[in-house]
């Protein structure tokens, strides 16, 4: 029997390390990548030490969380804030992908027409004479600091089953879902692993993808502002898909554990939410960078 | 059967040591470190400001070599702003915001935690990108400015990455403290405290709140492709791979215009409290204040580019950014209406903070003034990158925002402390600090007229008379805020008792629960909600 004196105060939490902690790990992650861009020897073992910081202080943070949801010291108002701070992180994570989204735009309406030589602030007669603009740009303006992209992606094959993938992933998730609200654990179970597995064949399939394009299309980091676009797009967002499975890992553990009920399960609702969030900028990625 | 144990949460003593401050779960501590680390970094970017003024004194070689004056230059805009007006701002949000909504405490309290100690790591990163200069073999001091822009910004060393990673740090915790203070204001009320009843600063770190959440990621994602374009070979900002470092200029602005009203809304929430305290008046016209406030939300994140009008965009274009401007102006100017409406017929005194506040509705209003010529294009063609635009932002940005953080601390510093300040030394304060302030900038209005260009070390002869008073104000200006220190220093070691509301016209108008508390306020507050009406 669970009594209900909790929903009385809002939890307070006690003097906690691990906001110190993951300060002091994020400072020597970003610190060595600093570092090791210049290569400077420390670089690597910074980052190395701040990473494990980091893993640390993931399992230890979120393990008092967990503690703490499980012993019910969480009111509704509590449940409230973490959803309300779930809103705002994804949203602000949404104007991130908007960010490389506009750019993506801003180049092939607004800048790269004006260079090959359209509208009222055409350059090409100025910079680079006889320059004209395609999307995907093979033809760079001037080649000599870039690699020479020989064949763009195309929206057929790998990409297309990926987004079957996601797109059946955000199905399953919500089928598991519905087996956590109808207190059916098994389905709630299997919906998850499906998830995961579902998340990890796309990974790994964007993995094969990626060493396709660098060894056969010529597509890289430097084949210029399509490789630039495309990676930096579809490689944001596999970092979130990453990211998104490990959450979905741990909330599968979870639940075989029985942590959730039908009415405090915000844990999960949270992951879902990132994980539909991921689902529809895949959507666009799909749209802009591989189709249109 | 698990009868949950009720913990004993009414221990009101404060944990000892370093673990109280490090550890920190609690508003109000969380609040003194970030107003105690803007009091620093206050001192920090104004060290380099005298540098500044300093080598301008004269022209021509000085003190420091061209690099480093740029370097100076760069790190004293993201000191102030990053460092000094942010986190100033979030520590009063941190200590006011709950007490006036009758929280127990912010929403997320380890997060805030982090937030704050976010500051320091990135203080550190930034300051070694100062100072890596030093040490041969790294390139390029970062000799760019605040803005970063490529293509010098990707040719920049060591110092470069260390910036944009400071950035980074600043970028999470500006977020991770918006995102917990707008679930505050949503999620913490207390009952009976609907929306349209918080002090009008809470409202203003709302907006502030929503503005940093949207604009930070963008500022990362930009200063991200930076990174790659510095060190993986993309494009993004070269022509010649198919990019555009127009395109950069964009992304800063989509930052950067936001952020001065980030700066500025704090202040301007301090305002729409002190000035009907001191008035003994309500607020005059507290929901149009809030939706100009809302309106400004809008129209800041829509006129980015008026800061890039000379790099060739189309007519139509910059005819849309100059529109939208001086559209600013008509929420601005409302809001500026509405202070005086407050104080008319009012029984007004003019103890410090509202000596600040009416300071700063005359100076902010004369650079609003000079922003709406700015904002119009063939004008713009003629001052852009002059010191017309540098007096212009420090009109606007010292009294619109640094001013309405004085006014805060002067009007808040008796309820956190519990002691009254010295109101002689106030207002000593004020003087000095104003007409300081209006001796150093008001001269480069003209420098700037005559042609005098900004970030460049050396300069034409003909600007000597103006950039020696301009020093002279700087040096004086500067000094003044040893008188600051000493003020603060003085208020917290002891003084006068100040009562639980120290000002007789704190409760009029749309007062919060604040006053209700004792001064200072214990350590945990409204562990039970209080009811309102």
């Amino acid at each position: 029997m669970t009594t209900s004196t909790a929903d009385q105060t809002y939890f307070i939490p006690e003097p906690s390390r691990w906001p110190a902690i993951a300060v002091i790990g994020l400072f020597f992650t970003v610190l060595g990548f600093a570092l090791w861009m210049n290569d400077i020897s420390m670089g690597p073992i910074s980052t190395a030490i701040g990473g494990a910081i980091l893993a640390y202080l993931l399992f230890g943070w979120f393990g008092d969380v967990i503690d703490e949801n499980l012993s019910h010291k969480y009111n509704d108002e509590v449940d409230r804030s973490f959803r309300q701070g779930m809103f705002w992180f994804i949203t602000s994570e949404v104007f991130f992908f908007i960010t490389f989204f506009a750019c993506l735009y801003y180049f092939r309406n607004i800048s790269l027409p004006s260079l090959g030589g359209t509208g009222h602030l055409a350059a090409s007669h100025m910079l680079w004479e006889g320059f004209t603009y395609t999307w995907p740009l093979v033809n760079l303006p001037d080649v000599t600091n870039y690699t020479q992209l020989i064949e763009p992606m195309g929206a057929g094959g790998i990409p297309a089953y990926n987004t079957i993938i996601l797109l059946s992933s955000g199905v399953t998730l919500t089928w598991a879902h519905w087996g956590l609200k109808k207190d059916n654990q098994k389905q709630l179970v299997l919906g998850l692993i499906m998830t995961v597995v579902l998340g990890l064949t796309f990974f790994t399939l964007q993995a094969y993808e990626y060493i396709h394009a660098y060894k056969e299309l010529g597509l890289t980091l430097n084949s210029g502002i399509y490789g630039s676009t495309f990676y930096m797009l579809t490689g944001f967002h596999g970092f979130h898909v990453t990211i998104g499975t490990i959450m979905l890992i741990v909330i599968t553990v979870r639940s075989m554990k029985g942590h959730f009920t039908e009415d405090n399960h915000f844990a999960f609702e949270g992951v879902a939410w990132y994980w539909h969030f991921v689902d529809v900028v895949w959507l666009g990625l799909y749209v802009f960078v591989y189709w249109l | 059967m698990s009868a949950v144990i009720h913990e004993d949460h009414h221990h009101d003593e404060p944990p000892r040591g370093f673990k109280r401050w490090l550890y920190s779960t609690n508003h109000k501590d969380i609040g003194t470190m970030y107003l105690i680390f803007a009091l620093v970094m206050l001192f920090v970017g104004g060290a380099m400001a005298m540098l500044i003024r300093a080598e301008l004194f004269l022209p021509g070689l000085q003190i420091v070599n061209p690099d480093l004056y740029n370097n100076l230059v760069t790190d004293h805009a993201l000191v102030m702003i990053f460092g000094m007006v942010m986190p100033a701002a979030a520590g009063m949000a941190n200590w006011m915001i709950p007490m006036m909504i009758g929280a127990p405490d912010m929403a997320l309290p380890r997060m805030n935690n982090m937030s704050f100690w976010l500051l320091p790591a990135a203080a550190i990163l930034l300051l070694a990108s100062l100072f890596v200069q030093f040490i041969p073999g790294t390139g390029v001091p970062v000799n760019t400015g605040w803005t970063i822009y490529p293509p010098l910004s990707v040719q920049v060393g060591l110092g470069m990455d260390l910036l944009i990673f400071s950035v980074h740090l600043l970028g999470i915790s500006s977020i991770m403290a918006s995102i917990n203070i707008v679930t505050t204001i949503l999620n913490m009320r207390a009952p009976g405290m609907t929306m349209m009843k918080m002090p009008l600063f809470c409202w203003a770190w709302f907006f502030t709140g929503l503005l940093l959440i949207i604009v930070m990621p963008v500022l990362a994602g930009g200063v991200t492709m930076l990174l790659f374009d510095r060190h993986f070979g993309t494009s993004f900002f070269d022509a010649a791979g198919g990019g555009d470092p127009v395109l950069f200029q964009h992304l800063f602005w989509f930052f950067g215009h936001p952020e001065v009203y980030v700066l500025l809304l704090p202040s301007i929430g301090v305002l729409g409290l002190v000035i009907p305290t001191f008035s003994r008046k309500p607020l005059f016209g507290y929901k149009p204040l809030v939706y100009f406030m809302g309106f400004l939300f809008a129209l800041g994140l829509v006129v980015w580019a008026h800061h890039q009008y000379t790099i060739g965009m189309s007519l139509g274009v910059t005819t849309y950014f100059m529109i939208g401007t001086i559209l600013i102006s008509i929420p601005i100017g409302l809001m500026i209406f509405n202070f005086i409406f407050t104080m008319w017929r009012g029984s007004i005194t003019f103890e410090t903070p509202m000596l600040f506040a009416i300071a700063i509705i005359l100076m902010f209003s004369f650079a609003g003034v000079t922003g709406v010529m700015l904002a119009v294009v063939p004008a713009d063609l003629q001052y852009h990158d002059t010191y017309f635009v540098v007096a212009h932002f420090h009109y606007a940005l010292i009294p619109g925002a640094v001013f309405g953080l004085y006014a805060g601390v002067f009007y808040w510093l008796p309820k956190w402390t519990g002691h009254m300040y010295d109101e002689k030394l106030g207002k000593i304060f004020f003087w000095w600090t104003t007409l300081s302030f209006n001796l150093t900038f008001f001269p480069q209005h003209f420098s700037g007229l005559a042609g005098m260009p900004r970030r460049i070390v050396d300069y034409n002869i003909q600007y000597v008379e103006f950039n020696q008073i301009s020093s002279i104000g700087a040096f004086a200006f500067g000094l003044s805020h040893l008188l600051f220190l000493y003020i603060i220093i003085k208020t917290v070691k002891g003084g006068e008792k100040a009562a639980d509301k120290p000002w007789e016209g704190a409760q009029i108008g749309t007062p919060g629960l604040e006053w209700t508390l004792p001064s200072p306020p214990p350590f945990h507050s409204f562990t039970t909600p209080p009811k309102i009406q």
